[in-house]
């Protein structure tokens, strides 16, 4: 790891002014992305602004129909909460499957999307849901705020604060595993909203986090695993690798989202 | 984002940082340089060499310590990072001299490791999820929770047979 200069602000504003006066400086909250990177000398931010510190930004709570979660709620709080698993328990169980129980008490869901890594699973629930993403300057919408690998709408003096879920009627999120990594192969998620069917796929898309509006189509008008007989993903535009070629992760989006269904059926 | 020239530390005033945390129920301070990993002060400035880096990647789990009661990966936390709170390594499970934590005891009882190198952060990784699932732990959900722990000598029998019994035997003990 190459040496850097680091800085504690106790408030969201502390952070965002160092921002501004620190060029290439980076956010750290539970660290478990970047660490390893600046361990690998793959990333080597001359400034680190620890975001740790900060009170108040690690909240989970119902506010009117919304189920608003502080950027700074680790993994393992999201799982655990009674709220999340009653408002939207598919949200509970995605934060439940990401990493492992240790990574879990660290990793915070503001780092996952600022890092929009296209095998994160929280990518997935936030553009399903149709969230908002409430950063110290705006609103965004998932799809202003994903903008293909590793790529986001934040500014560079921007941070997340909160992300506010719409409570879904019906919603489940099925994950294939890599068997070495345990990341994301293909995870599909399948949300059932008053304003529409949503149906996201993160790990297959080479830009990301991605919709399935054919099957969105079909789901909103019969919303059972049967509907998406016969409809398939093209394989273009989807990752292929050792792990799998991109007509395999297709095929598996297909296989995926039926699974969900099913399961987001069975829930309630 | 500049990658600075490897020479630049030795030419450049590196920026220190004064850090006390409470280790194993002690008080402890440090100067350090802020890129210090929590495992690196543990081992190199405390020297509680009991937390192992095996992996140095988030994997493995060997450096698995307790931070404010939960287990974590020491080799993926700045020590910075751990200022002002508590950390509890493998060594502050039962005093010097006195008897084995529960947990250590079970894995000892039921020959729970083979080599020993991944054995500390087996045990902190048990010992926290008893704090989260209580003391009847099915072997499905022990070897669930067991993902970030590695052991290499693939001794995974006898260690979801020892943290199933020392979950049991903590019920009935004072050590946490």
């Amino acid at each position: 790891m190459y040496e850097f200069k680091y800085h504690r602000p106790s408030t969201v504003r502390q952070a965002a002014n160092l921002l501004i006066k620190n060029e290439d400086a980076k956010l750290i909250a539970g660290g478990h992305t970047l660490v390893p990177v600046m361990k690998q000398r793959l990333a080597a931010p001359p400034h680190i602004i620890d975001l740790s510190h900060i009170e108040g930004v690690d909240g989970i709570e119902m506010k009117g129909r919304s189920l608003v979660i502080g950027a700074l709620a680790k993994h393992a709080n999201v799982a655990a909460s009674p709220i999340v698993g009653e408002a939207i328990p598919a949200l509970a169980e995605l934060a439940g499957l990401i990493g492992d129980p240790a990574v879990r008490h660290k990793g915070t869901i503001g780092g996952s999307l600022a890092n929009n890594d296209p095998t994160a699973d929280y990518p997935a629930a936030v553009m399903a849901l149709g969230a908002t993403i409430v950063t110290n300057k705006r609103k965004l919408k998932p799809e202003e705020f994903f903008q293909g690998l590793f790529t986001t709408a934040l500014e560079s003096d921007e941070i997340i604060t909160k992300v506010s879920f719409p409570v879904p009627k019906k919603a489940a999120y099925i994950k294939f595993r890599n068997q070495a990594s345990r990341y994301a192969l293909v995870g599909v998620f399948v949300a059932r909203l008053p304003s529409g069917v949503r149906v996201t796929v993160t790990g297959a898309g080479s830009d990301g986090v991605f919709r399935v509006e054919a099957f969105e189509a079909a789901l909103q008008k019969r919303f059972s695993p049967k509907a998406l007989d016969g409809l398939t993903v093209p394989a273009e535009g989807l990752n292929s690798d050792l792990h799998g070629s991109a007509e395999y992760r297709a095929h598996l989006i297909g296989v995926l989202a039926k699974r969900a269904v099913e399961a987001a059926n069975n829930r309630a | 984002m500049t990658v600075l020239p490897r020479n630049g530390a030795r030419t450049k005033r590196v920026h220190m940082a004064k850090i006390s945390m409470i280790v194993n129920g002690n008080p402890v301070t440090g100067n350090i340089d802020p890129r210090t990993l929590l495992v690196q002060f543990l081992r190199e400035n405390l020297r509680l060499t009991g937390t192992h880096v095996g992996c140095d990647t988030s994997q493995c789990g060997a450096c698995v310590v307790h931070l404010d009661g939960k287990a974590v990966k020491s080799c993926t936390t700045l020590a910075v990072m751990a200022d002002g709170h508590e950390v509890k390594t493998i060594e502050g499970l039962a005093a010097d001299g006195a008897p084995l934590h529960p947990m250590q005891e079970a894995f000892r009882e039921h020959h729970g490791l083979q080599c020993g190198f991944c054995t500390p952060g087996m045990i902190m990784t048990a010992v926290d999820l008893v704090h989260r699932k209580g003391h009847d732990l099915s072997d499905h959900l022990i070897r669930e929770e067991l993902e970030g722990n590695l052991c290499r000598c693939t001794g995974y029998q006898n260690i979801v047979a020892s943290i199933a019994a020392g979950a049991k035997a903590m019920a009935k003990s004072d050590l946490a």
